[in-house]
């Protein structure tokens, strides 16, 4: 689960990681209000949406007076906000943050995230800051400096001390970067997150070390032991569709193609995508309906499939294990009638009881076109998606 | 012989009386395998499914039973305790099917379980079959039938599509095993490809990956250099856009790393044989054996 900047910094700085003061706002009123708490001189106006790179998109402005402070919010809420990560559709900017200039001398990258490989976090840091990490990462990984942490002990103070030398900082400094690296580690511990970003980490011409960006994402299978943070999911920057299939535990991801797909299991739900694919035609979604799909489950994901207008075919891919191929038979039926049935729908049922699924798809009436095989019903799909030609 | 459960293997059931433990141990009993005991915490001394004796602590289930394998279906937020649990009571073998485990639990999970005898299999994947002798997990049992093809995935109804691919063939399987769609697992390919090569009873492996992380191309990496036997591999999530979880919470294509095309693309430089269409696992399989002059059964 992906949070706020502001409220990133907020949970940091419980932690002891120096943060720049500052305050969210949700109207141009607000933000010059903030502004003047802040004691005026130079602000960041700061567009706030769960994507990077807001910088070089135009949803970060520097303002000297309330007036300024106002006309930058006013320039940014309610309208989209297009970055490298948001996709060509943009996201539409709901609150700034508006935070105290900092002095800038320098900027590093800090970070923690897991290491599957190792099956440990990592703490991170590279001399070189502010931007993309993963351009580092892929032009000169050598730049990057790692140490692995134990899951229980933590990022030990060696560890951190010898990241903040190995950026090449001395003194005093090298002492500040090294306690917030520690700050950051014992955050993500605590709060279970999967990952902790601080990029830039900024030395300012004061001496001091400061947070000036920050991302934190939370491990959504532990949320569960941290209700306060539970809160911070914000809606509005998710899908709706995908709000609404989590509400009923469907695993669903909106894509752009024109292929509905609903398929139990992540893998197999992958791999009917990739054979889509191959067949000329773009699924409009992941779909996993998971192992225990109920006729309920089942009813609930075609009507989420079926309320995206790109939608202009629907494949159905089931290998019944647990899950009964009959159940499920009545299920896509019940759903399909309930629904009204408006495009071709392809369906191809294999595993337990597929026999008496088939025969349920057969007598419904409903204009259900069978598969057997996974290529025949990627071919069916995309010709009736209109796409199946090459 | 087979690969890490066979007839004689002795299993317990973490979670015996919920829905999961109780459904899936009938199923096991059913395939023949021998459920020896289960536990559930407070609920010692009384039967679950099939007259399996429950007992409250694992280490008890052991001395009284012999335990040596031990499948959990414990609710996420007690599964790392359970599988502590197994290993402190010195269960050879810890199967995980539980879905949703913290990142962090695992990590700690791993942590202690180094230096140990205990091997984790999973969290969150299907669990471990040997054909006609024992069924330690959710895959459905009919669908497997007795041979030489070792199988193993991240996934698991993409593993039943693919084991029915074979048996639909003649073509049975050794063991086929689900290493978990976790971003921390216990059992890696490498540990599995390890385990085929070493057994005499397997001629060939299908390997199924998935976008994220790096086990794949560790895997290819060993196959390159300590494989003797063909590999036939599929990648899913080819069609995956980067930065979105693709419901396994490991299956996520993060910083241009971890695609379906690198992964697939250190494979075939390693010398196994790829598969583009996930329709055509069982063909590639059965031509890559006839090419290798390698018998069937």
């Amino acid at each position: 689960m992906k949070i706020h900047e502001y409220q990133a910094k907020e949970l940091l700085a419980r932690y002891g990681v120096p943060i720049a003061k500052g305050k969210v706002a949700f109207k141009p009123a607000e933000a010059a209000a903030a502004y003047e708490s802040l004691g005026g001189g130079v602000c960041a106006v700061k567009a706030q949406i769960h994507a990077g790179g807001r910088g070089k998109a135009g949803g970060v402005r520097l303002v000297r007076s309330s007036a300024e402070a106002a006309a930058a919010a006013e320039g940014m809420l309610g309208k989209p906000l297009v970055t490298v990560q948001t996709g060509p559709g943009g996201r539409v900017v709901r609150r700034v943050y508006v935070e105290k200039g900092s002095a800038i001398a320098r900027e590093l990258y800090v970070g923690v995230a897991l290491d599957r490989r190792l099956a440990a976090p990592v703490a991170m840091a590279c001399a070189e800051g502010g931007v993309e990490i993963e351009e580092i990462a892929a032009r000169s990984p050598e730049k990057i400096l790692k140490e692995a942490m134990s899951p229980t002990a933590g990022l030990r103070a060696f560890q951190a001390r010898s990241l903040s030398f190995g950026m090449g900082l001395a003194g005093k400094e090298a002492g500040k970067v090294a306690a917030l690296l520690e700050a950051l580690a014992r955050a993500y511990l605590d709060l279970d997150l999967s990952i902790a970003e601080v990029n830039p980490l900024v030395l300012t011409k004061e001496g001091e070390a400061l947070a000036l960006d920050a991302k934190v994402v939370f491990d959504g299978n532990a949320l569960y032991r941290h209700p306060e943070a539970a809160k911070l999911r914000d809606l509005d920057e998710e899908d709706a569709r995908e709000v609404e299939a989590s509400r009923h535990d469907l695993s669903y991801v909106a894509l752009d193609g024109t292929i509905g797909c609903m398929v139990n299991g992540a893998g197999l739900a992958m791999a009917t995508m990739d054979a889509l694919l191959l067949h000329g035609g773009k699924p409009a979604n992941f779909l996993d309906v998971g192992g225990g799909a109920t006729k309920e489950r089942v009813s609930a994901a075609f009507r989420i499939l079926l309320s995206d207008p790109k939608v202009a075919a629907v494949l159905v891919n089931i290998f019944g294990g647990i899950v009964k191929c009959d159940v499920l038979a009545e299920g896509v039926v019940a759903a399909a009638r309930e629904g009204g049935l408006k495009v071709p729908l392809v369906v191809r049922l294999e595993g337990t009881n597929v026999e008496r699924g088939r025969e349920i798809l057969a007598g419904s009436g409903l204009p259900i076109r069978p598969a057997s095989g996974m290529d025949e019903a990627a071919a069916l799909a995309c010709a009736a998606a209109g796409e199946g030609a090459r | 012989m087979s690969v890490l459960v066979d007839k004689d293997s002795r299993v317990l059931c973490q979670g015996i009386t919920g829905s999961n433990g109780t459904f899936h141990t009938e199923q096991a009993l059913a395939y023949g395998t021998k459920v020896v005991a289960g536990v559930t915490p407070g609920k010692g001394g009384t039967k679950a499914v099939g007259g399996v004796p429950v007992f409250d602590t694992v280490a008890e289930a052991v001395a009284r039973t012999g335990a040596d394998v031990s499948v959990i279906y414990v609710p996420a937020a007690f599964a790392a305790d359970a599988i502590l649990e197994a290993a402190a009571a010195g269960i050879r073998l810890v199967v995980t099917i539980t879905e949703g485990i913290p990142a962090l639990d695992m990590a700690r999970v791993r942590e202690s379980l180094r230096g140990g005898k205990t091997r984790l299999l999973g969290p969150n994947g299907p669990g471990v079959i040997t054909p006609g002798e024992c069924k330690v997990g959710i895959m459905p049992g009919y669908i497997h039938r007795t041979g030489r093809v070792g199988v193993v995935s991240r996934s698991g109804t993409l593993t039943y599509e693919a084991v029915w691919q074979l048996t639909s063939r003649g073509i049975g399987q050794s063991t086929c095993l689900g290493i978990g769609g976790d971003p921390i697992v216990g059992t890696s390919f490498v540990d599995a490809l390890e385990l085929f090569e070493a057994d005499p009873d397997t001629d060939a492996v299908l390997m199924i990956g998935e976008i994220g992380g790096t086990a794949e191309e560790e895997a290819a990496a060993f196959h390159r250099e300590k494989g003797k036997k063909p590999l036939v591999a599929f990648i899913a999530g080819r069609s995956a856009p980067p930065g979105r979880r693709m419901g396994h919470a490991g299956a996520i294509i993060a910083g241009g790393k971890g695609t379906a095309k690198e992964k697939a693309a250190a494979l075939e430089s390693a010398g196994a044989s790829v598969v583009e269409n996930p329709a055509r696992m069982g063909e590639t399989l059965e031509r890559v054996l006839e090419e290798r002059g390698v018998r069937r059964r």
